[in-house]
């Protein structure tokens, strides 16, 4: 939606303002930026103002009830024990894998669904609307029943029993499928001995890089309720897309099936773009859902860095921890909006 | 020239083969995508007593009111709390994106660009790295705690994505209609008010929902900013529902349901003018 | 094109006057007490912070005010709770008003350094020391638990109840079947004993319930008393015995050994959870505080039939204190009406009115023993012989960013089950909270 500034196909002529010879030029364009100035000098506050002193706080002494703003020496001091922590690393880990999960599964479904929808259905409509439907619940709501969807004594473990996946997997000879989803706390592909060969503290951190198969059902979860959107936006992609084009690669004799992978995704990528830029900022900033889904998870395998600040800040009393964090989350965030909003703005 | 949905000609047995195929994977995910619902529902149905991980996908063996009248009485109140926060905020909101939407796009002045792109950062922003800040200030201006300051909160950092949204749908309206209205000896807010506004329904439709749901669906800046629980939103409440040491499940799921239910309502009956705004190029494609 | 126009108009009317309601409507502003008129043992407000809002602990609260009506029947009170997190979420919330000079007349808090290294050192509490003697509360309560609410003499707070946290709960009838009983007390190696018994008989031993960590970290605490006795124990929290010495790491290795018996769904389920599957018979013991006594009653299980208790293993002689209480604010918009809640906390009848719907014991020791069960009467008996010590899960015994470093520790403990990066990570918290050199 809002990203869809992006998917202009054509020259936007019409942000072109009335001819300057017909009209008081001057005097509306300063009515127009006075007009403005209250949102401007709001965002200024509200956004820019507060992260400054957030940044301070960061810098700051502050880490009890009691208010402390002096500056503490070494002047980063605060960072360096925030990237220290073994829990603060697991949160790095966590994000990364996360993003991975969800960015894929979300693209993936989504635009599968958005194609296998790309047809005149029976319920057509019915199915678009339900499988969007998740959108618009709370991150709070879903939690709560997700948790216990992948609770591993019951929840999805069930239906495999009940589905006849298991005793199929027994006459096979395979043992039951039991996953133990988010209490897992399984890392898969530990690279901390290889990191080692290169970086020797590697082999001392307490915290094991890899995979954490906890954050999967997280990742299950966060695409369930974000792919409609996905659905949704690569179907107005699709709609844009005239139909000539379609039957010109037809009459070239492609098949359906490289219509779509030759023709209409790649001609879909400032969509993808767009929608991928949406899903990982959203995956740099999760926090309510793992929080009433998984808490932190057996040894952190499902800690992220909202959690962490949000802890920090309010059961902990750090807040400059908990403020470095969240700084630090703003630079992450920014380093891949920032780049994504200069280019929409050099081109538009 | 306006784009159709893909019709395939109707080919025999691959394509046969194929359909069922698609059917198949269809109903696997409406039923994927429904099961959490279920999941709430039914568990929601259940009595106390009766409500247990073990039985989780069963269904209630009598169905009255279970959770549902208890986390009623419990979220009525807090419901309201959230429609007196919503509604405002949303409104005012859309507004002011439309207004801000319409100067931007069509009266721009040197640098405009660069100072929207400013303003649009904030949308991205993690709120983590304003909490402390903003609460000070809400403090100061006697607002902390109050629901006109969850609604100051929610327009202002509303504001980037609303201005966003409106410059691209005007974007897409001719310049000509301004022109000809200019001619007329209309200034900028008149020409605002009588041609961009009514003009400009749909996209008023589509961010009001991107609004409502957003804002309705918060749970940060509610649990920070209003302390005290008769004022909080409902998403805060159903966390409250849990009480501090002991849970009643099946108030609690059904509690997710009805905090659920306005924006559930509002997807289903505006849900087609949202999707038929996207495919419109609404928001502009 | 005129009718649109009027429909934007009225809505944005709408919209405002919506808010300016919401405005009007939603006041937490104490009003501005110019007489603040409780001159008159009447009228007037009283505003009540606390985390208790479900079942028990809700009517509680409820029994609490109605003995406040007794001193002051007409006087306003604004129940304000928050829920979640054992307190996590209110203490959230208590802090920013705190800090913004918008306190609650009184706040639900558990002594130790929750009060006295936060509200009290802040300077956000009164001391109410004149009330204790006034009242005769110096000579119904324990020397030991007053003490953990004193400074530099003065006495901070006044406590509802308490909760013993080093209980071990277990569902008497699997264990009859298997042919074990247990007795008054329960040593660490019985305990292994009957687990690795349960084990041959296929059944989980240890029920735990830890997300959110917490209930995990309490097992750790009630095991690290039972390893080291309450001297050493109490030694941690002034920095004479350290977190690396030999006994504690023992302790951890202990703790570590339970880890092995637990249900393996622990970290999906919350403790009440846990105790679930404990009355349903998949798992047999959980370390949890009484407050799980609330739980079983809830289930109409019976005392000694379908469940039994005992010290949490080696903690016998130890009543770990898990209190709850209430301060004057400084600079409390209603103190007259406060100091009558006080009063009412303390008295008789006020405790004796709570405790029993709260699930905990009075702090008062003079009490009518036969409102109470066969569970608490015991726990009374404890309380009035043993030896008092403060609880760190629970906010007592340490600040709380020790406390969470704590739970991060735990957690990572409990999937790598090192223990001496454990005792490292512990020793490095103490000292950067101060209470350890």
């Amino acid at each position: 939606m809002s990203t869809s500034e992006l998917v202009k196909t054509q020259k936007d002529a019409s942000t072109v303002s009335p001819p300057r010879s017909k009209r008081p030029w001057l005097s509306e364009r300063l009515q127009s930026f006075l007009l403005l100035l209250p949102s401007f000098i709001a965002t200024g506050i509200f956004v820019y103002g507060f992260i400054s002193f957030t940044i301070y706080i960061s810098l700051s002494n502050w880490r009890t009830l009691v208010r402390d703003m002096s500056l503490r020496q070494p002047l980063l001091a605060n960072y360096a024990d925030l990237f220290a922590m073994p829990r603060w690393q697991a949160d790095l880990r966590n994000t990364v894998v996360f993003t991975i999960f969800f960015m894929g599964i979300s693209l993936g479904v989504g635009l599968g669904l958005a194609i296998l929808l790309d047809r005149k259905l029976f319920a057509g409509t019915v199915l678009r609307n339900v499988f969007l439907f998740p959108y618009a619940l709370s991150f709070v709501v879903c939690g709560v029943a997700w948790r216990w969807i992948f609770n591993p004594e019951a929840g999805v473990n069930i239906l495999f029993n009940l589905l006849g996946i298991n005793p199929l997997l027994a006459a096979v000879g395979v043992g039951p499928l039991q996953p133990g989803w988010a209490t897992d706390p399984t890392i898969l592909l530990k690279v901390n001995d290889a990191l080692a060969l290169i970086w020797p503290a590697a082999g001392k951190l307490q915290v094991q890089f890899g995979v954490p198969v906890a954050m999967i059902p997280v990742a299950i979860a966060a695409s369930w309720q974000l792919s409609g959107f996905v659905m949704a936006m690569y179907i107005g992609g699709m709609a844009t897309i005239p139909e000539e084009v379609r039957e010109a690669a037809r009459i070239d004799g492609a098949t359906e099936w490289q219509v779509y992978r030759r023709v209409l995704i790649p001609m879909l990528a400032p969509v993808t773009i767009s929608l991928a830029v949406l899903l990982l900022h959203t995956s740099l900033k999760i926090f309510d859902l793992v929080y009433t889904m998984t808490g932190t998870g057996p040894g952190f395998a499902t800690d992220v860095p909202a959690i962490f600040v949000f802890e920090m800040m309010f059961k902990a009393t750090r807040y400059n921890l908990a403020s470095a964090g969240a700084i630090f989350m703003l630079i992450a965030v920014g380093v891949v909006i920032i780049p994504y909003l200069t280019s929409s703005l050099r081109k538009g | 020239m306006v784009a159709r949905q893909n019709t395939i000609p109707r080919k025999p047995v691959a394509s046969r083969i194929g359909h069922i195929l698609l059917w198949l994977v269809l109903i696997l995910a409406f039923l994927f995508y429904l099961m959490p619902i279920y999941v709430m529902v039914v568990n929601g149905f259940k009595e106390a007593a009766n409500v247990s991980l073990s039985t989780m996908w069963s269904f209630p063996d009598n169905i009255q009111s279970g959770g549902f009248a208890e986390a009623a009485r419990k979220l009525w109140p807090n419901m309201q709390n959230s429609l007196i926060m919503v509604i405002p905020a949303t409104i005012i909101s859309s507004f002011l994106g439309a207004l801000n939407g319409y100067l931007l796009s069509k009266w721009k002045f040197p640098g405009a660009d660069v100072l929207f792109t400013i303003m649009l950062f904030g949308f991205f922003i993690p709120y983590q790295a304003v909490l402390l800040p903003l609460v000070r200030f809400l403090q100061t201006i006697h607002l902390y705690g109050t629901i006109p300051g969850l609604i100051l909160c929610h327009v202002v950092y509303g504001l980037p994505i609303t201005t966003l949204m409106f410059r691209n749908y005007f974007a897409g309206v001719p310049t000509e209609l301004i022109e000809a209205a200019g001619v007329d000896g209309a200034g900028m807010l008149t020409i605002f008010w009588k041609v961009m506004l009514p003009l400009s329904v749909p996209a008023f439709i589509v961010v009001g929902i991107f609004q409502f749901t957003n804002i309705w669906n918060d749970f940060l800046f509610g649990v920070t900013v209003v302390p005290n629980p008769a004022s909080q939103p409902v998403t805060i409440a159903l966390n409250n529902l849990s009480g501090s040491f002991s849970v009643d499940w099946n108030v609690v799921m059904a509690g997710a349901v009805i905090a659920a239910l306005p924006t559930a309502l509002v997807y289903i009956f505006l849900g087609r003018y949202f999707v038929r705004g996207l495919l419109a190029g609404s928001v502009k494609g | 094109m005129y009718r649109k126009q009027i429909v934007v108009s009225i809505f944005l009317l709408a919209s405002l006057l919506l808010s300016a309601c919401a405005g009007a409507a939603t006041t937490t502003e104490p009003p501005a007490a110019t007489s603040a008129g409780a001159e008159q043992a009447g009228g007037g407000k009283l505003e009540v912070f606390s985390w208790w809002t479900s079942g028990g602990e809700a009517a509680a609260l409820d029994a609490l005010f109605n003995t406040f009506k007794t001193y002051n029947p007409t006087a306003e009170i604004i129940n304000a709770t928050i829920a979640g997190g054992g307190g996590s979420n209110a203490r959230a919330v208590l802090q920013t008003r705190l800090a913004g000079g918008d306190p609650p007349d009184t706040w639900q808090v558990h002594p130790g350094y929750e009060l006295l290294g936060q509200y009290v050192a802040s300077g956000y509490v009164d001391p109410i020391t004149d009330l204790y003697k006034s009242e005769g509360w110096d000579k119904v309560m324990p020397a030991g638990l007053v003490e953990q609410m004193t400074k530099d003499g003065q006495i901070y707070g006044v406590l509802a109840g308490v909760h013993r946290g080093n209980g071990l709960w277990y569902n008497k009838k699997v264990l009859d079947e298997q042919g074990i009983t247990i007795g008054e007390t329960l040593s660490i190696d019985e305990f292994l004993g009957i687990a690795n018994q349960l084990i041959a008989a296929d059944i989980t031993p240890l029920c735990v319930g830890d997300n959110g960590v917490w209930a995990s970290a309490q097992l750790f605490e009630n095991t690290l008393l039972g390893v080291i006795g309450p001297d050493k124990y109490k030694g941690l929290w002034d920095g004479s015995v350290s977190f690396d010495s030999a006994e504690v790491k023992q302790a951890m290795e202990t703790y570590g050994n339970m880890l092995d018996y637990q249900n393996s769904d622990h970290s999906a389920l919350s403790w009440d959870q846990a105790i679930q599957k404990l009355m349903e018979g998949t798992c047999v013991f959980s370390s949890m505080g009484d407050w799980a006594y609330g739980e079983f009653v809830k289930a109409q299980k019976k005392d000694n039939e379908d469940f039994g208790w005992v010290s949490h293993p080696g903690t016998a002689g130890s009543f770990m204190v898990v209190a709850d209480g209430f301060v004057m604010a400084k600079n409390a918009p209603n103190k007259d009406n406060n100091t009558l809640w006080l009063k009412a906390i303390g008295s008789k009848e006020g405790q004796e009115a709570f405790n029993p719907l709260k699930g905990s014991i009075p702090a008062r020791t003079d009490v009518d023993r036969a409102k109470f069960g066969p569970y608490h009467n015991w726990s009374m008996d404890s309380f009035a012989k043993d030896t008092l010590v403060p609880t760190v899960v629970h906010g007592s015994a340490a600040p709380a960013d020790f406390q969470q470093a704590l739970n991060d520790a735990v957690t990572t403990f409990i999937v790598d089950k090192n223990v001496d990066a454990f005792a490292a990570a512990l020793v490095k918290a103490a000292q950067a909270s101060g209470f350890a050199k």
